[in-house]
């Protein structure tokens, strides 16, 4: 009984990390309608952006542009805030961009009298925030403004380019190599019952912070999506751009908040994964996994991604154990992907996905 | 029309520079085509290795203004250790430069199975130093494939007698993890035959490239307790492994990697988790050798050389053999060829009658990191032997003297395996008791 609850145990905990891969995907699929195959490149970039700068590797250059990069994201910040706490005094465009401008300068003059050093976890992991949405506002920019309105197969092909041109933008500015974490995320491994079970039942501790930060996400983009303004305009774009546009809801800015927040997303899961695998290339292809977990929780359902995510690491993690030997083992990739089917057969729109009736 | 000729002239300035500046154009030079990995999942394995024998095929320009007088030309194609992005590279560049490609070194056993039937018909070499089809060995058969310093039968071989030596087999239990791809599934064939002959049990268990998720697999390690595991795994694989050992506590020094799982990307990940794992070595790392010592003088110093963090890591040393002994059997191709650059058929004369002798390999600053190797017309290996290094948490160190695989076990083993292929592709073998030209 003590190894078959191990297994058990160990594939949920697995689930969670794909849980939080596949979160990214449904934040922005709810939101925008679009399948985020970038999604994968994104927890990628985040993840490497984050341990580089936290490495005394790079040229200072690196530095500086990371700096340049939090200062903008910080003036941004401080101009919206002033322009929502004091309408009255905010300042116009050309003060609001001097102001960021001003912020930008501090951090490239900040980063400059560091020199090449890594940073402290407390200034990198904002630092890759602000890097993501960065990215984001690019993405809107460059690839998602030009096709507005176009079909969703359209805007998907455009995400496959935009996964190609990070896995390698990526790599060409923080280099192809393994990278270590350095956020003393604890890793040993526990085991409890071991009065009950022979040799305990094991639980890695790295898996539980996994489960913590998760559930943490969780209740965010619960409360984001439910109880705030731009959760609820995120969610009348997603169900028709045009009519969200002529209600008033900015498309481009809800494009780059989805993005954005899909980024922090793509940061915390790289987070993890990275503590958990070392931050390398590999972390892109993991995000795939994701793709079963949608199939089966739903693509448009931030619990159907956890649910989804813990029935597939366990399914997936007993089967390897228990039916790979006779199979010839390795088959944990393919069959989370017929667990998926099989729901599919049952629950085309997923355990929990929305149930749409087209009148055609 | 007019708009379709501004067109075609801007085509066609922006394709003359690039004529002009291909370097497999030059006449006198050899040209080397290099498949390499330098991004993807298997890049920080892949980039040393590269860098191992750009440096040292510059430094042979650099230093001694060439093979005798011809220099090396390098062109790197990217494959990312795709099979067909690599057969569709070797397809690339197989007949650029004044003798098309001398030799190919893909450094996978995925594209050297591929290249394996091409290679007769192109007649180009492939050097798969340490890895490639074990039968291969049988230059009879396969007259232009050369597996030189090792195949994956001897590794095997190796690492059972090495855990044997610790005390009897019989009883225990070794299990195999694998990368579930032509590579890993090498050893098994020979860790099969030794099960019977030394008793143990013996059970391998399959990781789908590229190798991340192996919970479910060190969870069953876990649950029967093995005596030993060995490793053939590569790039991220490897490290996945070791930190997967560590997290269901595995002893890492009951874990013995290959040849392919004993480099600083496999290790440095899992941080302390890794020490007193064990791999095979060819060679040692480090960069106390003559060699070293010019490629920081005569490239690195000078702002010729890759990338200098690379110098003297085990994947970086073993690109620096690789490139010598294309070198070596160049230069010994032109021993009876003349001093030009050679054709892939001349260089598979130079490899097939390779000798380097202690001597020599003092000669070429190398004393220390390669052992003697003999090449011929029957035996393609021309050495099976190899060290165990562990790893000490900082570096790489010996723990055992060479070990020899046992030929008289293998050698009838690999002849069968050879004969079988020959039946099936049709294949004449040679007769090697008699003189080849």
């Amino acid at each position: 009984m003590g190894p078959f609850i191990e297994v058990v145990l160990g594939g949920l905990l697995a689930g969670v990390l794909y849980s939080l891969v596949a979160l990214g995907f449904v934040l922005i699929f709810k939101a925008s309608g679009v399948f985020n195959f970038a999604q994968g490149a994104m927890v990628l970039f985040a993840a490497l952006s984050l341990a580089r700068l936290m490495s005394d590797e790079l040229t200072v250059a690196h530095y500086l542009g990371a700096a340049a990069v939090l200062g903008l994201a910080v003036g941004y910040g401080v101009v919206a805030a002033w322009r929502r706490l004091g309408p009255a005094s905010a300042p116009g465009p050309r003060v609001g961009w001097g102001v960021i401008a001003a912020f930008a300068l501090i951090g490239v003059a900040v980063a400059a009298s560091f020199g090449v050093r890594g940073w402290p976890g407390w200034v990198a992991i904002p630092a890759a925030a602000a890097i993501m949405g960065l990215l984001a506002v690019a993405i809107e920019r460059l690839v998602l403004r030009p096709l507005v309105n176009q079909e969703p197969i359209i805007l998907f092909m455009a995400t496959i380019g935009i996964a190609f041109f990070i896995d390698g933008f990526g790599q060409t500015i923080w280099g192809s190599g393994i990278y270590n974490l350095p956020l003393g995320i604890p890793k040993d491994p526990m085991f409890l019952l071991e009065s009950v079970f022979d040799g305990g039942i094991l639980v890695n501790k790295l898996d539980i912070f996994a489960a913590a930060i998760a559930g943490v996400l969780v209740a965010v983009l619960a409360v984001f999506f439910q109880k705030t303004r731009i959760g609820r305009a995120l969610r009348a774009v997603a169900d028709d751009h045009q009519a969200a546009q002529s209600v008033g809801i900015p498309l481009n800015q809800i494009w780059i908040i989805v993005w954005t927040v899909a980024g922090f997303v793509a940061l915390v899961a790289g987070i993890v994964w990275g503590s958990a695998l070392g931050v390398q290339f590999s972390i892109a292809l993991v995000a795939l996994k994701a793709l079963p977990v949608l199939i089966l929780g739903g693509f448009t359902s931030v619990p159907g991604a956890i649910i989804g995510g813990l029935i597939i690491g366990m399914g997936e993690k007993l089967a390897e154990v228990y039916l790979g030997p006779t199979l010839g083992g390795g088959i944990e990739n393919w069959f989370a992907y017929m667990l998926a089917l099989v729901v599919l057969l049952f629950r085309p729109q997923g355990l929990f996905g929305e149930r749409i009736i087209e009148r055609i | 029309m007019k708009l379709k000729a501004i067109f075609a002239l801007a085509a066609a300035a922006l394709a003359l520079p690039v004529a002009g500046a291909d370097p497999a154009l030059a006449q006198g030079e050899q040209f080397y085509p290099a498949l390499v990995y330098r991004t993807g999942a298997y890049a920080p394995n892949g980039i040393p290795f590269a860098n191992g024998i750009a440096d040292y095929l510059a430094l042979v320009n650099e230093r001694d203004g060439g093979v005798n007088g011809v220099k090396f030309v390098i062109e790197e194609c990217e494959f990312g250790y795709a099979t067909d992005k690599g057969v569709e590279c070797y397809e690339r560049l197989k007949g650029k430069g004044s003798t098309g490609a001398a030799v190919i070194t893909p450094l996978s056993t995925g594209v050297t199975f591929a290249l394996t039937e091409k290679a007769p018909i192109d007649k180009i070499p492939l050097l798969t130093m340490g890895y490639g089809r074990s039968e291969s060995a049988d230059g009879s058969v396969f007259t232009w494939n050369f597996p030189l310093l090792g195949t994956y039968w001897s590794a095997a071989d190796i690492l059972i007698q090495h855990v044997a030596k610790k005390g009897s087999l019989k009883g225990k239990k070794i299990v195999l993890v694998y990368h579930d791809s032509p590579y890993g599934k090498e050893p098994i064939p020979v860790l099969q035959d030794h099960a019977k002959t030394y008793g143990y049990t013996f059970e391998a268990i399959p990781v789908t490239s590229p190798g991340v998720e192996q919970k479910a697999v060190w969870l069953q390690i876990r649950q029967g307790r093995p005596d030993y595991v060995f490793l053939w795994g590569w790039g991220v694989m490897n490290s996945t492994s070791i930190k997967e050992a560590a997290a269901v506590n595995y002893p890492r020094d009951k874990m013995y990697g290959v040849w392919w799982s004993g480099a600083e990307p496999d290790v440095l990940p899992a941080g302390d988790g890794s020490k007193g794992y064990n791999a095979l070595a060819l060679h040692p790392a480090g960069t106390v050798y003559e060699v070293h010592k010019d490629v920081l003088k005569y490239l690195h110093e000078r702002g010729k050389g890759a990338r200098r963090e690379d110098v003297g890591s085990v994947l970086y040393n073993r690109g620096l053999i690789n490139a010598m002994l294309v070198v070596e059997a160049i230069r010994t191709a032109q021993g009876k060829f003349g001093n030009k650059p050679m054709t892939g058929e001349q260089t598979r004369w130079g490899f097939e009658n390779l000798n380097l002798t202690a001597a020599r390999i003092k000669d070429l600053g190398m004393d220390g990191l390669v052992s003697p190797i003999k090449v011929s017309c029957a035996d393609h290996e021309g050495a099976r032997k190899a060290r165990i290094h562990q790893w000490d948490g900082k570096q790489w160190v010996y723990t055992t003297e060479w070990i020899e695989a046992d030929t008289k076990y293998l050698r009838p083993k690999m002849e069968a395996a050879a004969k079988a292929y020959a039946e099936e592709k049709k294949i004449t073998p040679r007769d090697c008791s008699k003189p080849q030209s």
